[in-house]
């Protein structure tokens, strides 16, 4: 038990990681002091509306964080953590839902309104138990691991990578959000959930619920950040680096290569899965559309931007590009996407290190020689 | 002199022709015909009628059919038949029914409404249709049997009879004999049974459907036999009918993936906006529309090398400006071409519009042939068929008798060998990725005649493409083809019990659990190309 908790806490004493969780606390207690703090007209005041957005654009940084973890260090680009993402959304859709009680416009103590609106007399299997939240919560992190798990050992174990690999996650993804569309689910189709009331027993639309919910997602995401460092200073972080520039060298060395890579894939999902379920209560619903294969790609291009294997790069590129869209379709909605596109070209082709590189460059710190910096491609 | 003279004589001789039936309405056998009918008593009116569609005068359809609508009257002063336009009102406008010539407005108190009786409007659907088989055109004769299917009455019988023994026509013969046997097979006629037994038309489903059922034991037990037999035939058409919609859906995968199958299977470049190539083929085709106004077909003839050119110079554009710096990152060119992708979409949204555009299909492409009863062959799905196997002949000639195929080939297998030996290898990245977007851009012409031209047309192809691509076997135009079509026709075999988006679930799913059982696909590289 000593060595599993030292191991978990090993990154607590990097400076990066201090730098990084120093900058996320700090941000928190601002943004929570300028809220509370702060009388309502003033210039310096944080409205709950704002919270809620600066707690949906840390779901995307922990969304961001899983993605960096298998294509920054397993060089596995996925095309489909939307798919983990959304599940998890959807079990603490479904615990949010149950929790809505006969309070639901046809006041059905236990159908959600879209079952009873469907004529469906009984909740169907799947939906047990998710009146339960600690059985919703585990769900939260099974659903989306089970799916990586089974997903994932099918993949690694038939030597299926690169671009393969990224063409069935978004199918997968693909298939996934066509699934959740048809009614016959049980998942509200193209509706999805919404109406939610309560968490935890407390109201989800008064301020301080909301308040709440961003410091959990803000505390999630320094666990979440905590966790995959552990996981990529580990020796079994050396090893999935490995795999990721020098697979085959890798597996003749004698690692089983695909135990590595199913390992790290199952905990990025379950991550994605967490920050999923955190997204949902904070803007009130999940649809289908969190499946769709554009979001997916959408992540990659934020990690991107942010830098690959460098984790707090994948925060930086979440919440910029992330702000980005909030001020774009604000102003000029068409623009959005011609500035996307653009970002996806720009970063490619003349940022490969994205900001992170930047400001390592900048900064030259003295442990160039980290050994687990991307390297140059090795053909 | 002498041309003006015979120019008014030619006027005159026109004037004379056209004047022609109004003095010929003396002398017209219809005259008399229609007087009979008028004057003849209750008893005498079927005669009447027999005369007239025995005469063959081709205006007896529209006499007997103003007879059964209540609109043949006669002038009390005059004795005149004439045909009632229309009888609203106080005065009624009437018309010759020997010329059409209308003849103006006349008081209803000077009219007598020709009488029709209840049994005689009965029989006379089964006389007009009689009048189509006594028709000079034997395609007129074929569909008026046709019709006759399940109509046919004991009234009936004879005439129908009588008109076997004159037709000539094996197709017109053959309809007329069913059409009298479903008549025969509900009286109890054990051997008409034997002659429905073949037919695909629902009216002798039907009367075996009731003899089946009936009282009589010998005829159920011949009619279910019959029955199976027809279920039988009406299963392999129903067989036939999907593998056709499959092939027809199949070939709109490969025309989507074949470009693709140059692109990513053949350079290794993953082009996400290969979609966005297709849609400006589609546009193109649109645009040429807008262009010739009043000539789709020949539009659409254009659009094959303009589409063709449009796409082909944007792959250009794309090859030039961003894949070239990313040689040897195929993640990385992913996530590039997927930025050009939303940047062509958006385009499209903000220069035309964001709502679909309707292309329209010339008429030599629209209707269908129509094998049997059971089966039709719509045209359009026909083309896009042909479209592809034509283009997929097209590029495997490129590739394998070209020297630009040649040069690829070398090109791709050793970047550094085809170099040394004097091959210009940016040229030939150049001139196949123009290649591979140029067929997307065809893809797109096509498709603009089966589904909608919008801004999404390409993102909803691009996984599909993949698929096809990765499930055929990377680098292998045979495994794109036969990837293609087999996965519109599964696609279309799970469609009838499973709904559409269940299918293509499915069919995804299976996918990603062959590519973990093959990654390489259906038809793997072999020797050298399989290296990397």
């Amino acid at each position: 038990m000593a060595t599993s908790t030292t191991w978990l806490l090993r990154p607590l004493q990097e400076r990066s990681t201090q730098i990084f969780l120093g900058i996320l606390i700090a941000a928190l207690a601002v943004v929570t002091f300028l809220h509370l703090a702060m009388p309502e007209g003033s210039a310096l005041h944080v409205s709950a509306y704002t919270v809620t957005l600066l707690g949906k654009y840390l779901c995307y940084a922990l969304l961001a964080v899983a993605v960096d973890l298998v294509w920054g260090y397993l060089g596995i680009l996925s095309l489909g953590h939307g798919a983990f993402f959304a599940l998890g959304g959807y079990a603490m859709g479904m615990y949010l839902m149950r929790q809505i009680g006969d309070r639901g416009t046809y006041g059905d103590p236990v159908l959600p309104d879209f079952m009873v609106f469907l004529n469906w007399d009984s909740l169907p299997w799947y939906w047990q138990g998710f009146d339960m939240a600690w059985f919703a919560f585990a769900m939260v992190l099974l659903v989306p691991g089970a799916l990586a798990f089974v997903f994932g050992y099918l993949a690694f174990r038939s030597r299926v990578t690169g671009v393969y690999l990224s063409i069935i996650t978004q199918a997968l993804t693909f298939a996934l959000m066509l699934a959740f569309f048809r009614n016959e689910m049980g998942f509200g189709g193209n509706n999805g959930l919404t109406d939610f009331r309560d968490i935890l027993g407390f109201n989800l639309r008064t301020d301080a619920t909301r308040l709440g919910l961003f410091i959990a997602t803000g505390v999630a995401l320094a666990i979440g950040y905590v966790v995959c460092r552990a996981i990529v200073t580990s020796k079994l972080g050396r090893v999935s680096v490995a795999c990721r520039d020098a697979e085959a060298r890798t597996r003749f060395l004698g690692y089983r290569v695909e135990r590595v890579q199913l390992f790290v894939f199952v905990v990025s999902a379950m991550l994605a899965g967490v920050a999923g379920a955190l997204y949902v209560p904070q803007v009130g619903i999940i649809n289908p559309s969190e499946f769709s294969p554009l979001f997916s790609i959408e992540v990659v291009v934020w990690v991107a931007l942010g830098g690959r294997a460098t984790l707090y790069g994948a925060v930086i590129g979440a919440l910029l590009v992330n702000y980005a869209k909030t001020v774009f379709t604000g102003v000029m909605p068409d623009a959005w996407l011609f500035a996307l596109g653009g970002l996806f070209v720009l970063v490619t082709v003349f940022l490969p290190k994205g900001i992170a590189g930047l400001l390592q460059k900048r900064i030259k710190r003295k442990n160039d020689d980290d050994p687990v910096k991307p390297q140059e491609a090795t053909a | 002199m002498s041309i003006l003279r015979s120019l008014t004589l030619l006027l005159i001789a026109l004037a004379s022709v056209l004047a022609l039936p109004a003095h010929a309405q003396d002398d017209d056998p219809g005259k008399e015909m229609l007087a009979n009918l008028a004057e003849a008593p209750a008893s005498k009116v079927e005669e009447a009628l027999n005369v007239i569609v025995n005469s063959g005068d081709p205006r007896a359809r529209s006499w007997l059919e103003a007879y059964g609508n209540n609109r043949l009257s006669r002038v009390k002063d005059t004795g005149q038949v004439v045909v009632v336009l229309d009888n609203r009102g106080r005065d009624w406008e009437i018309a010759d029914p020997l010329t059409g010539e209308n003849l103006g407005e006349m008081s209803r108190r000077e009219l007598d409404r020709v009488a029709i009786n209840n049994a005689i409007r009965g029989q006379l659907e089964g006389i007009l249709a009689m009048l189509d088989l006594n028709a000079a055109d034997p395609e007129v004769r074929e569909a008026s049997a046709r019709d006759m299917m399940g109509k046919v009455d004991a009234t009936l019988v004879e005439p129908l009879e009588a008109r076997l023994e004159q037709e000539e026509n094996a197709d017109v013969r053959n309809r007329i004999e069913a059409a009298l046997a479903v008549y025969r097979v509900g009286e109890g006629d054990l051997e008409a049974v034997e002659v429905l037994a073949g037919s695909l038309h629902p009216g002798a489903r039907a009367a075996l459907n009731n003899a089946a059922s009936g009282d009589n034991p010998q005829l159920a037990a011949a009619a279910t036999k019959a029955l199976t037999s027809i279920e039988q035939k009406l299963k392999m058409n129903r067989a036939a009918e999907t593998l056709y919609f499959g092939l027809s859906m199949g070939s709109v995968l490969v025309l989507a993936a074949i470009g693709l199958a140059i692109t990513f299977g053949v350079m290794g470049v993953i082009n996400m906006a290969h979609g966005e190539l297709i849609m400006l083929g589609a546009y193109t085709t649109w645009g040429m529309q807008q262009m010739l106004p009043g000539q789709p077909g020949l539009a659409l003839l254009l659009s094959i090398p303009a589409g063709f050119l449009v796409a082909a110079l944007a792959g250009i554009a794309i090859e030039r400006s961003v894949i070239q710096y990313l040689k040897g990152r195929p993640l990385e060119t992913l996530l590039a071409t997927f930025g050009i992708s939303l940047i062509l979409q958006q385009l499209v949204r903000t220069v035309i519009s964001p709502q679909n555009r309707t292309v329209v299909t010339p008429e030599w492409m629209s209707g269908s042939i129509m094998v049997n009863e059971a089966l039709s062959l719509t045209l359009n799905r026909m083309y896009v068929i042909g479209f592809a196997l034509v283009v997929f002949a097209g590029l495997m000639l490129i590739m394998r008798k070209t020297r630009l195929g040649l040069e690829v080939r070398a090109v791709t297998q050793n970047r550094a060998m085809a170099r040394s030996m004097g091959i210009k290898a940016t040229r030939v990245d150049i001139l196949t990725f123009a290649l591979g977007s140029g067929v997307a851009g065809l893809a797109g012409v096509a498709l603009s005649q089966i589904t909608n031209v919008g801004p999404n047309l390409g993102q909803n192809y691009i996984i599909d493409s993949f698929m096809v691509v990765v499930f055929g076997g990377v680098g292998s135009l045979w495994g794109t083809l036969v990837a293609g079509l087999s996965l519109g026709t599964i696609n279309q075999l799970l469609e009838p019990w499973a709904g559409a988006v269940l299918a293509k679930i499915m069919v995804l799913v299976m996918i990603i659990l062959f590519i973990q059982k093959r990654p390489k696909g259906l038809f793997p590289q072999k020797g050298r190309a399989a290296e990397n």
